[in-house]
């Protein structure tokens, strides 16, 4: 290796030692956790951090007249800061919601209903997540609007000559796709791809569930107009996600859900709304997740993406490097810039065969469609196995799946 | 349980799901119907023939699944040939019962059937056994509708 390249300080044993959960064993053997693109494991800082809140600094936010309340009011106000900062946005940008889903449904629900006009279109991609296709057919059903999905390569990247035609008569008003493929750990070009919808009079929405997780993200550099993302699979606790929308957009949206919190002022005949992002954060929030949260938050930034970035890539290419000779194993997609997802199938097993004989090994991964049903067609598959990587997954891990693999193909041979 | 899930893979199982015996479509079926698990995609279709007695003749089955899946439609139609439709319903309520708790009824034509006992152990595979039952009671009560309707 150049002595020029610098190498980010990067020690996964120490990392691991963050995981409580990663010393369980299962069926008697150490896990071996590759299914951290359904959802990552947290740290103890993580786990600490909403304890200390339950056990010290716990009540009800924005409405207490009283220390505790002040004091659980700041701590999750913080978070707001510390998710703005993370992805480069303001406070008044950042809405709480309860995963990536709820943002893309809120997003389809609030702006897909005022912005977007009968006629218009809306464009997808055959990568969707499931989050990201059903809520666009359902506004399509109840709205009128069209939606059209752009074409993958083989590869598994956006086929741009697809796009230009699919933008050429100019109806489309919103392109929403996925920063990163849960599938085929396809990276998708957002700055190219949110250039060529602003240049079209389109806006764009991107799915950062994945992407987010593992490199930085700045959403004024990409000039998103949404981004959206869960903490679950950013090593935070479920039920807590964020909706970036641009400030000039939310301005303009009405509420998605009404309640408590999220209004101006309430009488028996009408009601007026809060300012973004409080107008589309109704009833009590997520407080303890919204914490945690927080505290993964800093939790990735110490580590820091580039040492991140640089550990998955050296995962991904030995798995890519392991995995490719076994003989009858194909992995879905083969995209220049990819992250940390290898799904594959094994000629003669079923990928349900191939997970349950894993997990007798101690190793974790997901089987069938992945939420991405359509692109599991779209490859001519039925189902595919998928071992996914975190911060925390290790070469070893990896050479394990390998012998893993091995002995199914001999049972099953 | 062992390593390789042997308790799971049984001999029959891997046999049946590499060369099924019963693969394929009856002709001149008169009752058909369809299995399907959306959550994996794993999908089941039977075809049967039955004589003026009401009796199985034939079965045979389509299914692109799991060894588990595709080995439970070939013992089901090897089990139910020669045996009466309405035998099928309460058959089915048994062998669903056995995957549930891995308790095999003792009788004789559970002899290939408790080849499946072991599923009970992998909540998540209980769908990929039971699927081609579900199959089964659905074509069963096709052929009644049509029969009566």
């Amino acid at each position: 290796m150049s002595v020029a390249v610098a190498v980010p300080l990067f020690d996964v044993e120490r990392i691991r030692a963050d995981f409580p959960i990663l010393s369980q064993s299962v069926h008697g053997k150490k896990l071996v956790f590759l299914d951290s693109a359904a959802s990552a494991q947290k740290p103890r800082a993580v786990i600490d951090a909403m304890v200390r809140t339950m056990e010290t600094r716990y009540a009800n936010v924005h409405r207490g007249l009283h220390w505790m309340s002040e004091q659980c009011s700041d701590d999750y106000e913080a978070v707001r800061d510390k998710v703005a900062h993370f992805i480069n946005a303001s406070r008044d940008e950042i809405v709480f919601v309860r995963n990536a889903t709820e943002a893309v449904n809120l997003v389809a629900h609030s702006y897909g209903r005022t912005a977007l006009q009968a006629g218009d279109a809306v464009v997808v991609s055959e990568m969707e997540h499931h989050a990201n296709l059903v809520p666009w057919q359902m506004l399509r059903d109840a709205h009128g609007v069209e939606l059209r999905v752009v074409r993958i390569t083989d590869a598994g990247e956006i086929d741009f000559s697809h796009l230009e035609q699919l933008f050429a008569d100019g109806k489309v008003r919103l392109l929403a796709v996925t920063h990163m493929s849960n599938v085929l750990g396809t990276y998708t070009p957002v700055e190219r791809l949110a250039s060529f919808a602003h240049a079209h009079g389109a806006r764009i929405l991107l799915d950062g569930a994945q992407a987010v997780v593992h490199r930085a993200v700045d959403v004024r550099a990409i000039d998103a107009d949404f981004y959206v993302f869960s903490g679950h699979k950013l090593y935070g606790p479920t039920g807590i996600g964020v909706l970036y929308g641009k400030a000039e957009l939310l301005e303009k949206m009405p509420p998605f859900l009404g309640g408590g919190e999220m209004i101006g002022t309430v009488s028996y005949q009408h009601s007026t709304w809060a300012k973004p992002p409080f107008r589309f954060e109704a009833g009590t929030p997520a407080i303890i997740e919204t914490i945690g949260l927080g505290a993964a938050i800093d939790y990735v930034n110490a580590i820091g993406f580039a040492a991140i970035a640089a550990h998955e890539r050296e995962l991904t290419d030995h798995a890519l490097a392991v995995l490719a000779p076994i003989p009858g194993l194909h992995i879905a997609g083969a995209a220049q810039d990819r992250g940390g997802v290898v799904s594959f199938t094994l000629d003669g097993v079923h990928a349900h065969d191939v997970a349950t004989l894993l997990d007798k090994q101690g190793i974790a991964v997901r089987a069938g469609h992945h939420c991405a049903e359509p692109l599991t067609r779209r490859l001519g598959l039925d189902s595919t196995a998928r071992a996914s990587f975190g911060v925390y997954s290790t070469l070893a891990e990896i050479d394990a799946l390998r012998t893993g693999l091995e002995r199914i193909r001999k049972m099953f041979s | 349980m062992s390593d390789d899930a042997s308790d799971l893979y049984q001999r029959l199982i891997m046999e049946r799901a590499r060369h099924p015996l019963h693969a394929g479509r009856v002709e001149a079926a008169q009752a058909e119907a369809e299995g399907n698990n959306p959550m994996c995609g794993d999908r089941v279709r039977l075809s049967l023939r039955c004589d003026e007695a009401g009796v199985i003749i034939e079965a045979a089955h389509e299914t692109r699944g799991c060894a588990i899946c595709v080995a439970s439609a070939d013992v089901l139609a090897e089990t139910v040939i020669g045996r009466a439709g309405s035998e099928m319903a309460p058959l089915a309520v048994e062998f669903e019962t056995m995957v549930q708790t891995g308790l095999v009824p003792a009788r004789e034509d559970f002899a290939m059937l408790q080849a499946f006992a072991g599923v009970s152990a992998y909540r998540s595979r209980h769908r990929c056994a039971t699927l081609p039952w579900q199959a089964l009671t659905a074509a069963m009560n096709k052929r009644r509708e049509l029969e009566h309707g």
